[in-house]
């Protein structure tokens, strides 16, 4: 079965959570990002090899598109170097400080001016809330499921697609092309990119649009127009469910499981 | 005279016959030989062709004088034998061929009395050769040594082939001795001047029992006996390269073409610099013809004698890589792809069909196979190639993508922040007795202590960094670290393939290290001594800690306190990377010695076929199926030695032993100590309470590690 298919990622550079001890600023609201280390939503990757191995099965092209600023170009082009064929960051000054829905609306933008049959988020960003993909699908009027961890091409114009339900089970479901999806991790074992494949990318132009571009009305979009915003952010203290055994090691395992026992996790 | 012209012209009537198999066998053999060269002149080129005398001194070591042969007493006393069988019966082979056509020709220089001097020793040769292969056959059949077993994951036993090509070996010199002796039959009434043939050896035993057979036997006898040879010759000539015994014809190449810098990695391309290394398209080997023609020689050059499996621990912990196979698989899969008659397939994928990725991440580099192959087949360089196609590919399992990109990011495969990276210096008691300054451009001294990730980052390992400062600071060394500048080393980054990443890091800690304007460098960590003194150029000399202390103790500057426990067996612990890669087996030792009633006792394995004890840099963070960790073999060893104290000098032993005295349930009756801290313990220091202090520091950081439960 020799299909075409366009291939939407829609991706997202955040701060690395295993390689960054992330600190509070001094005003509170926000995390110190000085020496902090981005990289793509690690879910996003997922999103984009399942993509890439989609392509390699049945053909096509993959997208890779992001909402952001300059910096943001080096996760457009980490993806290009496992394979999307090419990356497009979405950037304007009246897009800064988008909520969700703001960001679903630049994207909605961005798709009407192409034509994907297929378009994929990461399940979240991992410093973020899980909105893109449905709100999107909502304003294109497309299908669309969360959660996938598999996808299986049934017809020219169907896909199966797989869920893990709470508690291990899992549901297939049939969904109609055009559709959004959103990706979980575990779908497939990403590939590995490194500076080699970086390097053989960095001369390949990465097109920028901005609003005017996108033929959209900036005003409904960026901080103005958002409707939810952060009024803090901060690291919980300890609460008191939690206790820190501090004896020696072999102290520490014996309480370990006196507890254990004691809450009837030890029969 | 008339007999013994008769016998001869026996063999005169086949003449015709045996020119034409000389001619057959001679142009078979070419054209074989001329289709395995095939795929070597398709390989990529590999530089082996400089410093000839060197190469030659190597062929007398290794080739003529199979140098390697006697650490497997038994069977290698039994290849010298025959080997040195082969190379005396090969002038008599060469001649007994010409005779088939020439009846009357004798190889010059040896008519006469050297000829009778020759003809005894061949004789006894081919009867110690034919004995060899009597004894091999029933060392095969019988005894079954297990290093020839070929287990089902690797395809079918060998030994059917192995038992063909001895016997083919032995009816050789059953038919040679018989020609021999036939002949001398005949002459022999007479009173001709006989052929002196050797008491009790082959062609001996059979002339007496000969000698009463009447002249027409004799005549077939010498004409069948010629005929068997010949055809025996040329078929083990011809059969040959189609399995093991190819390395009779190939060793002589193979070792001479063997690399001479074993510790230095194989570059990503011969001829490419590293600035050009974007400009190659493809890394690493992933088709058959991406290996260079040498390892593809060395295909050809494996005699399989399993030594190399024999020793290497993941094959030893069941991991699904057993050198061997890496060698024999590649042969199979050019003998079929390069078929002596056929057409040629290649350009087929090597992984996924031939190797399995975790046969190839399975490799600890430990280079234990290296250092027993007779023939001096390489594995190493053929292991990080097979890694850089991978790599390339974006084939890197998940589990060490993190520590890769956190290199990348971080330069520690850890993603801790490089701020971080001098805090073991500032453990409270550790600073009032030593104070560690980071150099830079301005803030410069004499000596870098290279401390490099795991050292730096780790709770435990820690314990060593502040060991071996205490130490430099014993002996008056002027040195500081390179604190947030110092990046990993790499040397792990490199070994997996990852080249592109390796040059970033190097090119870092090159340039940090320049600023910092040091003289030498010190470590403690034998993996970053290794990619300091054979990956990176241009950096200063560099040394271990263990040399440094070996040498302070030789002088004097380091003298030691008797051992508290004086029941205590210790045990050293080579590190792969300061022992087989880099010869420091004495100093450690030397530095044991040293220290006033220590009991120190060897492991089975030790030294040069020291056991590796699991790997170190991103190795721990790859996860191997495997049936038990070589941790937990190497402390048993250890056990069996009578020692309950393993010392070793690297902090990645360390962490594979600490966690294998756990996994064992050796706890309190096994510890380990890293060479540094012991050497930090037993200093006899000037002031009785600068010793009290380090008992104190002791205490802290034994509570330390153990708290911190890794």
């Amino acid at each position: 079965m020799e299909v075409i298919v366009e291939i939407l990622v829609c991706v997202r550079r955040v701060p690395d959570t295993s390689e960054n001890e992330i600190e509070l600023n001094s005003a509170g609201n926000e995390i110190e990002r000085d020496e902090l280390v981005y990289s793509i939503n690690e879910p996003d990757n997922y999103a984009v090899e399942e993509a890439l191995q989609i392509v390699a099965r049945i053909g096509g092209n993959v997208t890779v598109a992001t909402v952001g600023g300059e910096e943001d170009e080096e996760v457009l082009r980490r993806e290009m170097a496992m394979g999307a064929n090419h990356g497009v960051l979405i950037k304007d000054e009246a897009f800064s400080g988008s909520d969700g829905k703001g960001i679903a609306t630049i994207l909605k933008a961005f798709v009407q001016k192409g034509n994907y049959d297929l378009i994929l988020t990461g399940v979240q960003a991992e410093d973020g809330g899980a909105q893109i993909g449905g709100m999107l699908a909502a304003l294109l009027d497309y299908p669309f499921a969360s959660l996938v961890n598999s996808i299986e091409l049934l017809e020219a114009q169907k896909l199966k697609i797989g869920r893990e339900i709470e508690g291990g089970n899992r549901e297939l479901s049939e969904i109609d092309l055009p559709c959004v999806l959103s990706i979980q991790t575990g779908i497939n074992e990403p590939r590995y990119v490194g500076m080699r494949g970086i390097r053989q990318v960095a001369s390949i132009p990465i097109p920028t649009l901005s609003a005017a571009e996108l033929g959209m009305d900036a005003r409904a979009v960026g901080e103005a127009s958002a409707k939810v915003k952060r009024v803090d952010y901060f690291i919980p203290s300890l609460g008191k469910g939690a206790e820190i055994l501090r004896g020696s090691r072999e102290e520490n395992i014996d309480k370990v499981l006196e507890l254990v026992a004691a809450k009837g996790g030890l029969k | 005279m008339q007999s013994a012209a008769q016998v001869t012209s026996f063999l005169a009537a086949g003449r015709t016959l045996f020119l034409l198999i000389h001619l057959l066998g001679v142009t078979c053999f070419s054209y074989i030989v001329a289709r395995r060269l095939v795929p070597l002149i398709r390989g990529e080129r590999d530089f082996r062709f400089d410093r000839p005398w060197l190469r030659i001194k190597r062929v007398f070591k290794f080739w003529l004088g199979q140098w390697k042969q006697p650490r497997y007493r038994a069977a290698g006393t039994m290849h010298i034998f025959i080997f040195a069988g082969f190379l005396i019966l090969a002038i008599r082979a060469f001649s007994v061929l010409i005779v088939g056509v020439s009846q009357n020709f004798v190889m010059p220089g040896l008519s006469g009395r050297a000829g009778d001097v020759y003809g005894i020793i061949t004789d006894y040769a081919a009867t110690v050769v034919f004995l060899c292969m009597v004894i091999a056959m029933v060392r095969r059949l019988v005894f079954k040594p297990a290093r020839y077993a070929v287990p089902a994951r690797y395809g079918k036993s060998h030994m059917a082939d192995a038992i063909f090509l001895l016997s083919l070996i032995a009816l050789l010199m059953l038919a040679d001795s018989l020609f021999a002796a036939a002949k001398a039959a005949a002459e022999a009434p007479q009173g001709y001047p006989v052929e002196a043939l050797a008491a009790l050896s082959l062609p001996w035993m059979l002339r007496n029992a000969l000698v009463s057979a009447p002249l027409h036997t004799l005549g077939s006898l010498y004409f069948s006996a010629y005929l068997v040879h010949e055809l025996t010759f040329y078929l083990l000539l011809c059969y040959r390269p189609f399995g093991i015994q190819f390395h009779v014809e190939t060793s002589l190449f193979n070792i001479y073409f063997a690399k001479l810098d074993r510790e230095i990695l194989k570059p990503v391309r011969w001829g490419v610099s590293d600035e050009n290394l974007d400009q190659v398209k493809s890394f690493g080997v992933k088709t058959f013809e991406d290996f260079t023609w040498k390892h593809m020689l060395d295909f050809y050059s494996c005699a399989d004698c399993g030594r190399c499996s024999d020793n290497c621990p993941a094959n030893a912990v069941g991991r699904p890589l057993s050198p061997r196979f890496i060698t024999i698989k590649a042969r199979d899969y050019s003998f079929q792809h390069y078929p002596v008659f056929g057409r040629v397939n290649k350009g087929t994928p090597l992984l996924g069909s031939v190797y399995s990725q975790d046969e190839i991440w399975s490799c600890t580099t430990c280079g234990a196979c290296e250092e027993e192959c007779p023939l001096l087949v390489e594995y190493i360089d053929k292991i990080v190639d097979l890694r850089r196609g991978m790599v390339d590919e974006g084939n890197v399992p998940q589990s060490l993508q993190k520590p890769l990109k956190a290199l990348e990011s971080r330069g520690n495969p850890y993603g801790k922040m490089e701020k971080k990276k001098a805090d073991w210096t500032s453990a409270k008691e550790f600073q009032q007795i030593c104070r560690v300054r980071t150099l830079d451009h301005r803030n410069g001294a004499q000596t870098l202590y290279f401390v490099d990730s795991i050292t730096s980052y780790d709770d435990r390992m820690q314990s060593i960094g502040r060991a071996t400062a205490k130490i430099l600071n014993h002996v008056g060394e002027e040195f500081g670290i390179l604190g947030a500048a110092e990046r990993d080393s790499g040397h792990e980054v490199r070994r997996f393939g990852e080249e592109t990443l390796f040059i970033a890091l190097r090119d870092h800690n090159t340039e940090a290290i320049k600023a910092s304007g040091v003289q030498r460098i010190v470590t403690a960590d034998p993996h970053a001594f290794n990619a300091l003194k054979h990956d990176y150029k241009d950096v200063p000399p560099v040394e271990h800690i263990s040399q440094v202390i070996a040498r302070e103790v030789a002088a004097g500057k380091i003298k030691f306190n008797p051992v508290e426990n004086k029941n205590d067996v210790y045990t050293y612990h080579d590190p792969c990377y300061l022992g087989r890669h880099n010869q420091i087996y004495d100093e450690p030792r030397d530095v044991l010695d040293a220290i006033p009633g220590l009991k120190r006792v060897e492991m089975s394995r030790a030294r040069d076929r020291s056991f590796c004890c699991g790997g170190g840099g991103l190795m721990l963070f790859y996860e191997p199926k495997e049936d038990q960790r070589m941790g937990a073999m190497r402390v048993r060893m250890a056990a069996e030695a009578g020692a309950n104290v393993i010392v070793t000098a690297c902090p990645f032993c360390m962490v594979n032993i600490e966690d294998a005295i756990k996994v064992a349930g050796m706890e309190g009756k096994m510890t380990a100590i890293d060479l540094a801290e012991l050497v930090d313990r037993q200093i006899a220091r000037e002031h009785p309470d600068a010793i009290e202090e380090q008992v104190s520091e002791i205490k802290e950081c034994v509570t330390a590690s153990s708290n911190s439960l890794k």
